[in-house]
């Protein structure tokens, strides 16, 4: 079984300030997993702002480089200094779905320009026909197609169906890995859920391998396979994600799924978290402990003397 | 393009009135290459003769047909304020754009150039350049000295909005789709910088212009040459509004006020216009 | 009982629109478009809609924050304070001055939009509350002090300046600011959306709480369900610029009458349901050119030739429970959810 990608100890820790007050913040802390070539799935990273997840997947996209540790795809090493070829063949296999769809298309230009320099450089033509067959067929893989987006301006449409022709372009060079940084949370409610459909279609029909970021427990359980959760630059607890979900055991994921807002009592105005979870939780703040095996196939980081 | 030009005139006061004004200082300078006479010989005609239907602008002590004299004189300095200005543009796009999205040592180094010239003090600078070239230094060659030195303080407010472009996700995008670091800042950066390329284009010459008028009137250029400057020399080293002669200082004036109210009603307009946040308010977003 | 039903803001056809002109590019958006409305007496009203919806077009009215281009073209925005009713929609800047901050108040999303950066929090407060609530020096402090002390915050806040505070803190601030010269009216836009999901949950409990304890009326503007779910009495949805369903919370998550109502509810995915999520196509219409009849019949499963052609009108189909659907009979919310006893079916 090859790996597609390995993250190994990878930690990040940035430096604040100038030439006083200097302090460093560190956004991971030795994080560790692997996705398998084989089989392909949605590996969901869980965390809240500042819990680093949006580090690592800067690192993981080569945009950041790791201060110690290595991130190795497909065996070679994720190299942010590495030259543009190599750069580009990286970004072949590699490609990213951004946060907010109307941010991630430039409004004064017309969407198809980033489909076609995309299918330009990594299918590496000059063929209109060979670019507009490469557009079209990304396209109708996420639900469009290229008859609906060409000539159009990000305004014209919905955030829903931007993201949607960000997703294609990001297929266009037959990626292996994708990584989606919160690709639902500035997308209306209403269209939320035909994007997170689609991610796990990619999965199931394309054979996609989905790097999910997200702070959307409900989403994870969806459409994850396995997931980390992370607090604070550490990664807290990891594995299958239904088994972590379903029964969070560190209290930091206890105290996640606890927040998640239920509608099941809608209109009966119960809000109240325990307090003694919201200590436990914060308790664990800043100790090392180290990740610990369990019989049902999770880690889970505990404390010595707890 | 035509439908932009036409929407301009027909919705914006400022755009019509800006349009008139600069389109009769260009018509005005225009006829210089249709000129009965060179500009640049003198006593071609009676002296000192007021403003009349055969001397329109009058004459001067030199005995030049101030009319003939005057549109040589903006044909030239219009040249050289568009010359630095256009020139000083592409410096200054070229440095701020590379700089705020490059970033890193890059910008270090452009930077360290850029404030050098912010604290040079161009004027000895362009004087030195007078006394070294002498007949060679003329309007192109000053034109380009100007470039030199007119770029700096706009690179640095484009490379400020440069830097805040290069987090906006789109360009992330744009990179992640293959673009090079050319188109990135060409077809996505620029539109956002035009707004500030079209203020301190106006901007630069009028201080260009206003440059060689203070070079000139020192007679530290070529001043056989008319330009706006040269004019206002001639009339000074002839004590033009002590003699009597008004119309040699008073009516460039005018027409100087003309031209730089035309040019800044101009730019005010169409900075409006291809500000991105307007541009996409039409578009109807 | 009594003082439940008596009504604090009577919203009554109101259309607000923006009326724009760029260079002979004129458009009309209309934003607002006869949306009536009557909330009450300590009530938390949420108002859910999407981007684009029109729902911070209304906010902005109810915040009596009308400047150009949007324009109140028709309908009145009429509020029963205890110093006398007023329609903010037509009332002067000096009238609407005499209500604002001390009976009609705001929390807005991002903090730090009412905090000055440079400012420390102290002075925040005396910029927005001394002169409504009239206490000058020391009882204006203490005033202060003891109302932060209910939302659980060290008087040491009024000292330190918005960057050094969390983001959950700030939030606080800014709830305390609102609620400081007790109103009887706040409007709170999006006040959570920023944060994260545990401290997301403090912020609620905490508007929920002071809500309670004043006996203010809140309408509560958020494009997140589950929020509702949890803060508010009633729900209103706006769908492009009207209202298309309104009622208690409960009949509106577990018996919607309006087949967006029901999508909106079931596109809420829980933890522990792995059921296909039907997902909605298409996309919110454009203001400036609705689509006829009624606003969702493009994107709606069960329009019919009736809804592409005339408007359905608010109808009564419940207790507090109407909607604006000709087909509401026949809409099923869309995943099954057990209602608990006592939800009308």
């Amino acid at each position: 079984m090859s790996t597609l990608l390995d993250v190994r100890d990878v930690s990040k820790r940035f430096t604040m300030g100038g030439l006083f007050g200097r302090k460093t913040i560190d956004a991971v802390m030795d994080a560790n997993f692997s996705l398998s070539a084989e089989n392909p799935e949605i590996f969901t990273i869980i965390g809240e702002s500042g819990s680093g997840k949006t580090t690592l997947a800067r690192m993981i996209l080569g945009l950041e480089d790791p201060t110690s540790g290595e991130i190795l795809f497909r065996g070679e090493k994720v190299d942010r200094h590495a030259g543009r070829a190599a750069r580009l063949k990286f970004m072949s296999h590699v490609q990213p779905v951004f946060q907010n769809p109307f941010e991630a298309f430039n409004p004064l230009k017309q969407i198809e320009r980033y489909l076609e320099s995309t299918a330009r450089r990594f299918l590496d033509t000059g063929d209109k026909a060979v670019i507009d067959r490469a557009m079209d067929e990304a396209l109708q893989k996420v639900g469009l197609s290229l008859k609906e987006v060409r000539g159009r301006f990000p305004h014209e449409m919905s955030g829903g169906q931007l993201q949607r022709c960000a997703i294609a372009r990001a297929l266009i060079p037959n990626p292996p890995l994708l990584i989606a940084d919160e690709p639902v949370s500035m997308v209306d409610a209403s269209l939320r859920m035909s994007i997170v459909n689609l991610l796990k279609s990619l999965r199931d029909d394309l054979k996609v391998s989905v790097i999910y970021i997200t702070h959307d427990l409900a989403t994870a359980y969806y459409i994850s396979n396995r997931l980390i959760i992370m607090q604070r630059g550490r990664i807290v607890e990891m594995g299958d994600a239904r088994t972590v979900l379903d029964n969070p055991e560190h209290p930091y994921s206890r105290l996640l799924k606890a927040s998640v807002l239920s509608t099941d009592d809608a209109g009966a105005g119960k809000l109240m978290t325990d307090a003694g979870m919201l200590d436990l939780a914060t308790d664990s703040v800043g100790q090392a402990g180290r990740l610990v095996d369990r019989a049902d196939g999770r880690s889970v980081r505990v404390y010595e003397g707890v | 393009m035509f439908s932009i030009f036409r929407d301009l005139v027909r919705y914006n006061v400022e755009f019509a009135i800006g349009l008139v004004l600069v389109g009769i200082m260009v018509v005005f300078a225009g006829l210089s290459f249709f000129s009965p006479i060179d500009p640049s010989l003198i006593y071609m005609t009676i002296p000192d003769q007021p403003p009349s239907a055969q001397f329109w602008f009058g004459t001067n002590s030199r005995g030049q047909d101030m009319f003939w004299q005057l549109s040589a004189a903006f044909k030239n300095s219009l040249q050289f304020g568009i010359t630095v200005a256009v020139l000083s543009r592409i410096i200054s796009i070229t440095v701020g754009l590379a700089a705020g999205y490059i970033g890193g040592w890059v910008d270090r180094v452009l930077m360290f150039v850029n404030d050098i010239f912010v604290a040079v003090p161009i004027f000895p600078i362009l004087v030195l350049f007078y006394f070294v070239l002498r007949n060679h230094m003329d309007s192109f060659t000053m034109a380009l000295i100007l470039a030199c030195f007119g770029w700096p303080f706009d690179a640095r407010l484009i490379r400020s909005v440069a830097l805040g472009l290069k987090h906006r996700e789109f360009t992330r995008h744009a990179v992640f789709a293959g673009m090079s670091t050319r188109k990135v800042l060409l077809e996505e950066h620029l539109p956002y910088v035009m707004p500030i390329v079209f203020a301190t284009f106006m901007n630069n010459m009028l201080w260009s212009i206003g440059m060689e008028v203070t070079l000139a009137v020192l007679g530290f250029t070529n001043i056989n040459n008319p330009t706006i400057g040269t004019v206002l020399y001639w009339a000074n080293s002839h004590s033009a509004m002590v003699v009597g002669v008004w119309w040699w200082l008073v009516i460039p004036v005018i027409l100087i006020v003309i031209t730089f109210l035309g040019l800044f009603l101009l730019a005010m307009s169409m900075n409006e216009y291809i500000d991105p946040r307007s541009r996409l308010r039409r578009m109807g977003a | 009982m009594t003082r439940e039903n008596e009504v604090i803001l009577e919203v009554e056809n109101l259309k607000a629109y923006y009326q724009m002109n760029y260079f002979g590019v004129s458009r009309e958006v209309r934003a607002v478009d006869d949306i009536t409305v009557t909330m009450r007496k300590n009530e938390v009203y949420g108002i859910a809609g999407e981007s684009s919806s029109g729902k911070t077009s209304f906010i902005k009215v109810l915040a009596a924050a009308i400047r150009p281009p949007l324009r109140v073209v028709q309908g009145t925005v009429k509020y029963n304070f205890s110093n006398g009713p007023i329609d903010v929609a037509h009332a002067t800047p000096e009238q609407i001055e005499t209500v604002r901050w001390k009976h009609l108040s705001y929390i807005m999303q991002g903090s730090m939009s009412v905090l000055n950066p440079v400012r420390r929090i102290g002075k925040t407060f005396q910029d927005f509350a001394q002169r409504p609530l009239g206490l000058k020096g020391e009882a204006f402090e203490e005033r202060v002090v003891n109302h932060l002390a209910r939302l659980k915050l060290p008087p040491d806040v009024l000292r330190a300046y918005p960057h050094e505070l969390s983001g959950g803190m700030r939030q606080r601030v800014t709830i305390g600011l609102a609620t400081v010269c007790h109103p009887e009216f706040i409007i709170a836009d999006e006040p959570t959306t920023a944060l994260d999901v545990v401290v997301q949950k403090e912020v609620l409990q905490l508007i929920r709480d002071i809500q309670t304890e004043m006996g203010a009326s809140v309408v509560f503007v958020t494009h997140d369900m589950s929020v509702h779910a949890n803060v508010a009495d009633r729900v209103g949805i706006i769908y492009a610029g009207r209202l298309v369903e309104e009622g208690p919370t409960r009949d509106m998550f577990f018996a919607p009458k309006h087949p967006y109502t029901a999508h909106l509810v079931a596109s809420l995915p829980r933890i522990g349901d792995t059921q296909q999520r039907p997902a909605l196509e298409g996309r919110p219409p454009n203001l400036a050119d609705p689509p006829q009849g009624c606003r969702f019949h493009p994107r709606c499963p069960l329009a019919v030739d009736k809804c592409r052609k005339e408007v359905p009108p608010m109808e009564v189909v419940g207790p507090d429970h109407r909607t604006a659907c000709w087909r509401w009979k026949d809409v099923e919310p869309l995943v099954n959810t057990t209602a608990p006893a006592g939800v009308m079916a």
